[in-house]
């Protein structure tokens, strides 16, 4: 019998601070069910955020829970993970604060398959600082420092953390909330680095100014535009140009930062000691 | 680092005083980036931290390696960075992180001549005012100012024990010149030294409130994993960890944590002082200008020049106390210093004019000779 995500929550602080119809909830709610099912006691959980919607989520969590500064709760986690690996270290990011201003961050604890899993919660938007384009704002798309359409090409997050060496990676949206808990929990079980993106919807800032319609419509679109990575692999890169690709890119099992570091204590051990 | 210690005298380079300094006084983590004059501790502490069982790391960049020393310092490692003037500005952000959330850590600043890349790597003294006043809004922070690879063991002891008992950053500020002297230090025993940590809660973890202050305004710390669950923000927050914005919580955050320095000031203030009792004229310098400000006293006072010299280890706080004390009998305070004038600004605010005040600044990337400071005394 898996817990009750009410175990997980500092229901007191309720109602939360993300505008109706956000899908932050969902994320949010994939990711307490995918701990709840691994039966994880609140106390081995860390989670570990940076600065901007998604960010404010560890504040409701009853974990041991840190609110950093912009992009850098992957730094912040890498010395938590460092001084106590026997936690559960989650770290909670959005587009901007984990693709822009944290991307180095990201990539290196990737690339140093640091015993972290990274949650992004994209909604293609700066939403605290009231809608300003991200790098995971489509191309095109309005925001109010892009009047114009967003000139800029959007990442592929996914691409990005997979070729910079993370033992998981994968993308669902707000739409998949079952497949995104899965990928979440696959993550967490994950040694060394792993990463999920979690595609959502930014109804008041995004939606609004694109015409996107409201909350429904978004998830639906989601839904609509999503395909999924086995799929994508059989078309065309000009069929699958604007999709979501969903699924899983990489589960790899190359050992991580901290048990190579355990290495490390062996051999400083073994040469003091001669 | 098992089994019985001698205490005996070693012959180490300033920045190798400071790694071992550390290592006795407890870090086990060290996060950090390559910069000179400052590497040395890093690449000591690379080969040293897992003989112990601690973590050393080489992060991505400054920003991050002051980030991951504060989360290490959460999970509970007494924690370090050192860096040199451009690496401490990135390091700012963090360091004002760990400064608001109370979190224990040291920053080593081996200044070089700045600003920007400036002269990599010539000594200068361009960063007192960063080291009290680089991270925005009001913070509490202390830095102290070795003048020798002694002190410097002597000061990075006590800088992890400051920053551990009042649960704030301390930044140990250094010449280029000390970081990579070798002198003799007589490097004391564990149990011959003081070690402090950070105080814990006594209270179950449901009765725990995290920034509830205790006796000397200094919150209990649990490490993170240990039931202490509890939620650090960057924003305002009250004695629960939590946010808030009511002004009344506002108000009394900002002023406790400014109190712990200033209600702690005697305990941190670390000062020295040669030939001051008879002075008419005192030489105020830290770092190694207070070495050369003491021979050239000395050299003064063969000349029948009454001269003293005082110097602050503790820059911030400062010690304006001792040093208005000092203006209020002597004549003159000569304040030698390589930069454009960081110091002499603070003397002329103890001093209040009672007492002539002369700052001299030395900005080419070379040290300020006894003798300079000789011919700054010698005119009337």
């Amino acid at each position: 019998m898996a817990r009750s995500i009410d175990e997980y929550l500092r229901a007191r602080f309720m109602p939360h601070i993300w505008c109706p119809g956000c899908g932050h909830g969902i994320i949010l709610n994939a990711l307490l069910r995918a701990i709840a099912r691994l039966d994880l006691p609140n106390d081995k959980v860390c989670v570990v955020s940076g600065i901007g919607c998604a960010s404010r989520a560890p504040g409701y969590l009853d974990f041991n829970t840190l609110h950093t500064t912009h992009g850098r709760a992957i730094a912040f986690a890498t010395g938590i993970k460092l001084a106590n690996p026997d936690l559960h270290v989650i770290v909670v990011t959005g587009d901007g604060d984990g693709a822009a201003i944290g991307g180095n961050h990201l990539i290196h604890a990737a690339r140093r398959n640091m015993g972290v899993t990274t949650i992004m919660f994209n909604n293609s938007i700066y939403g605290m600082t009231s809608g300003q384009y991200s790098p995971l704002t489509p191309s095109g798309r309005l925001a109010t420092t892009a009047p114009y359409g967003n000139v800029e090409r959007n990442f592929d997050m996914c691409e990005l953390v997979k070729a910079s060496g993370a033992n998981y990676v994968a993308r669902a949206t707000v739409a998949h909330a079952r497949q995104l808990s899965t990928y979440i929990e696959r993550a967490i079980t994950t040694s060394g680095f792993a990463f999920v993106e979690a595609v959502g919807n930014c109804p008041t800032y995004f939606g609004r100014r694109n015409k996107l319609g409201g909350p429904v419509e978004m998830v639906e679109a989601l839904k609509k535009n999503s395909i999924t990575a086995a799929a994508a692999a059989k078309l065309d890169p000009a069929e699958i140009r604007g999709k979501i690709i969903i699924g899983e890119f990489y589960r790899g099992d190359a050992p991580g930062y901290i048990e190579l570091y355990d290495g490390v204590i062996e051999r400083a051990k073994e040469a003091a000691g001669k | 680092m098992a089994g019985k210690c001698d205490t005996r005298a070693r012959l180490l380079q300033g920045n190798e005083s400071c790694a071992e300094a550390a290592l006795l006084a407890g870090v086990r983590f060290f996060a950090g980036y390559p910069i000179t004059p400052s590497s040395e501790i890093a690449e000591i502490l690379s080969e040293r931290l897992p003989q112990l069982g601690g973590k050393f790391i080489q992060m991505e960049d400054e920003i991050a390696s002051m980030a991951a020393v504060v989360g290490a310092s959460l999970a509970g490692m007494k924690a370090m960075t050192a860096t040199s003037g451009p690496g401490f500005s990135l390091k700012q952000e963090n360091l004002g992180f760990a400064s608001f959330t109370e979190v224990p850590c040291v920053i080593v600043n081996v200044q070089r001549t700045g600003p920007s890349t400036g002269l990599p790597t010539s000594p200068g003294q361009g960063d007192l005012m960063q080291a009290r006043w680089g991270t925005h809004g009001d913070h509490p922070v202390v830095a102290l100012y070795p003048s020798s690879v002694s002190e410097t063991f002597d000061l990075t002891v006590k800088a992890v024990n400051i920053a551990e008992r009042l649960r704030v950053p301390v930044v140990l500020l250094m010449d280029e010149v000390v970081a990579h002297m070798r002198e003799r230090v007589i490097v004391p025993c564990e149990d011959e030294i003081e070690i402090a940590w950070r105080p814990r809660p006594t209270v179950p973890p449901e009765d725990y409130l995290p920034y509830e202050a205790g006796p000397n305004g200094v919150p209990a710390m649990a490490d993170f994993g240990t039931g202490y669950r509890w939620h650090i923000t960057g924003l305002y927050h009250d004695t629960t960890g939590f946010p808030t914005s009511a002004p009344a919580k506002v108000d009394q955050l900002v002023r406790r944590l400014c109190g712990k320095i200033t209600n702690h000031k005697r305990d941190i203030t670390f000062t020295w002082d040669e030939h001051m009792d008879d002075a008419k004229v005192a030489v105020v310098a830290c770092g190694i200008v207070a070495r050369s400000a003491r021979r050239a006293v000395r050299l003064a006072r063969e000349k029948g020049i009454a001269a003293g010299v005082f110097q602050p280890k503790t820059i911030w706080p400062f010690p304006h106390e001792q040093v208005a004390e000092i203006a209020a009998r002597v004549d003159r305070i000569v304040v030698p210093e390589m930069n454009m004038g960081q110091l002499v600004g603070e003397v002329q605010c103890a001093a209040r004019g009672k007492c002539e005040v002369i700052g001299y600044s030395r900005v080419d990337g070379e040290p300020i000779t006894p003798e300079e400071i000789l011919a700054v005394l010698s005119e009337v």
